[in-house]
């Protein structure tokens, strides 16, 4: 399989919910620069997967996991990793859009803030305004950054939490569902802004909707009950997918 | 209309009624006992009364030095019950794990102090502060009576103590009212756990933990019994100085005035003055505390 360079590895990785196998020995190479989606029914355990890799899950009661997770060949689930530093390197992006209740600049700012050594004042100003840029959402609030982010729409409050996670320079991004909650044309700037982004990051989505898998991803992962049913490019799976499985759910048997 | 909907009409009426009367009930309650200390207070309220002391016997003068010492207690008692109160309910609500058994102990005794009598913490500050701490600060400093004795210190203490458990649930709630999603979104910008709480959990719950110190004043400036064996004095002929000095405050003020009295004719309108002013104070420290916490909200919606 042609998957190009690899920096994140998913090797025999299995979670438990107390008791209850919620994934099951998955394993598969997230290729760099790439936009990889996770489908799947709902509770299969996309979202599950998704913050394994960069320890969310630690924030839930009773999970435990097994295998690896590697990220440039490091295992992050190693006794001595600093999970701080992992979650700078892998930023992630909610479902639903959770700006803080501060202004706009200090939203973009705050990740940067709460690293070791905080950048003089017009550094931070330069790290916001390339953020907010890089995020396409520069334009429409360049005249209010000290304005609260609460005041901006759904799609750009989405934006706002990109280029806050896009301010600590992260190698991986994580986007869990990120328009789902989202009107269609605020969706359609998220997946165009998608596509820019991974000119400069590896950035995996996980996604309950086809078309968008097929419109943003370059490599997809269907997931069902906990277990990795196919991975492999887009373009073959949304086409000639290699399992009946993957096959009646693209279609909309079920789902 | 059929007469099932007659029935189903009527007993509604009577519900409405019935918890109609209860709101009623309230306010003239409210309007009788407002109503007897305004009319029994306010020809004593002037601006001597509220700036001298008593005088020939406490049956002349004013009230000042127990409003100044009940300012000076409850000030100390913010101190020692902010702090202790709001760190206890942060590791409640964000550090500990809610199925570990010491969690659950934590807890029970946290309610259990609430439902504890005032005058047991009376008693218990006496026995516990005072004679116990106090008293073995003493031997150990040579000194006598210094710390061994009823003072500011150990009165605001007892009530700090006695008011914990309502500044521990008020900061809890305040905490429980902020989105997780919040706490997760800054813990994946690589903030470590202090940081989240620090810088996205406290400013958010700054607000409910206001309203919990507003009860807690209110609360304080009407208790008697905490401070009446640990610090609280019948009569001082001057201003306490130091957290070690006895103090006069106005509630246990009242209480000397309406029970001890030897010649109550001429103290009951003092005491009524009193508590008219005991009343008004509490009433407009809640009236600031609404307009801060509106406005700190006000704040975070528009993000400082």
């Amino acid at each position: 399989m042609q998957t190009g360079i690899n920096r994140l590895e998913i090797k025999d990785f299995n979670l438990y919910y107390h008791r209850t196998k919620a994934l099951e020995d998955i394993s598969m190479m997230i290729p760099e620069k790439k936009v990889t989606a996770i489908i799947g029914p709902s509770g299969c355990g996309k979202s599950t997967l998704l913050r394994s890799i960069n320890r969310m899950n630690e924030m839930i009661d009773g999970v435990t996991v097994e295998g690896q997770v590697l990220l440039d060949g490091e295992d992050i689930y190693q006794q001595d990793i600093d999970v701080v530093e992992l979650r700078r390197k892998v930023g992630m992006v909610f479902q639903r859009p959770n700006p803080f209740p501060k202004s706009i600049f200090e939203n973009v700012a705050f990740g940067v803030r709460m690293g070791d050594n905080v950048p003089a004042k017009q550094k931070l100003e330069e790290v916001v305004e390339r953020s907010l840029k890089e995020a396409a959402i520069w334009d429409e609030v360049k005249d209010r950054l000290h304005r609260s982010a609460m005041e901006l729409s759904g799609g750009q409050q989405q934006r706002i939490c990109i280029a806050r996670a896009l301010a600590v320079e992260p190698e991986v991004i994580l986007m869990d569902e990120p328009a789902s909650a989202l009107d269609p044309i605020a969706t359609a700037k998220i997946e165009e802004l998608i596509f820019r982004l991974k000119e400069k990051y590896t950035i995996v989505i996980v996604t309950h909707n086809m078309q968008q898998a097929a419109r943003v991803s370059d490599f997809t992962a269907f997931l069902m009950l906990g277990k990795l049913v196919e991975f492999g490019p887009t373009e073959k799976m949304m086409t000639n997918p290699g399992s009946k499985l993957t096959e009646d759910y693209i279609t909309g048997r079920f789902g | 209309m059929n007469s099932k909907g007659h029935l189903r009409k009527i007993k509604d009426r009577i519900k409405i009624g019935l918890t109609g009367s209860a709101v009623l009930l309230i306010l003239a309650i409210l309007a009788v006992i407002l109503g007897t200390v305004i009319i029994g207070g306010y020809k004593s309220i002037s601006w001597e009364f509220l700036t001298q002391p008593p005088k020939e016997g406490m049956t002349k003068g004013g009230i000042f030095p127990a409003i100044f010492g009940m300012v000076f207690s409850l000030l100390m008692m913010l101190i020692a019950v902010v702090p202790v109160g709001v760190a206890t309910a942060v590791y409640l609500h964000e550090y500990a794990r809610p199925d570990f058994i010491l969690t659950k102990l934590i807890r029970g005794a946290v309610n259990n102090l609430a439902g504890v009598p005032s005058i047991v913490f009376g008693l218990f500050g006496l026995g516990f502060f005072i004679q116990f701490i106090g008293g073995s600060l003493d031997r150990s400093l040579g000194q006598s009576g210094l710390f061994g004795q009823p003072c500011i210190l150990w009165a605001s203490l007892t009530l700090a103590l006695m008011n914990l458990p309502m500044i521990i649930v008020a900061t809890e709630e305040a905490l429980r009212a902020v989105p997780q999603a919040e706490r997760a979104g800054a813990l994946a910008l690589g903030a470590t756990k202090w940081q989240t709480i620090q810088n996205v959990v406290l400013p958010q719950a700054i607000p409910g933990i206001l309203t919990g110190v507003v009860l807690v004043v209110s609360r304080g400036a009407g208790e008697v019994a905490p401070i009446m064996f640990t610090g609280a004095a019948y009569y001082l002929p001057y201003l306490p100085k130091l957290p070690t000095d006895q103090f006069m405050t106005l509630g246990y003020h009242i209480f000397v005035m309406t029970t001890q009295s030897p010649d109550i004719d001429a103290t009951m309108p003092i005491a009524m003055g009193a508590t008219l002013v005991l009343l008004a104070l509490t009433f407009s420290l809640n009236i600031i505390a609404i307009i801060i916490r509106s406005r700190t909200r006000s704040q975070l919606r528009k993000g400082r």
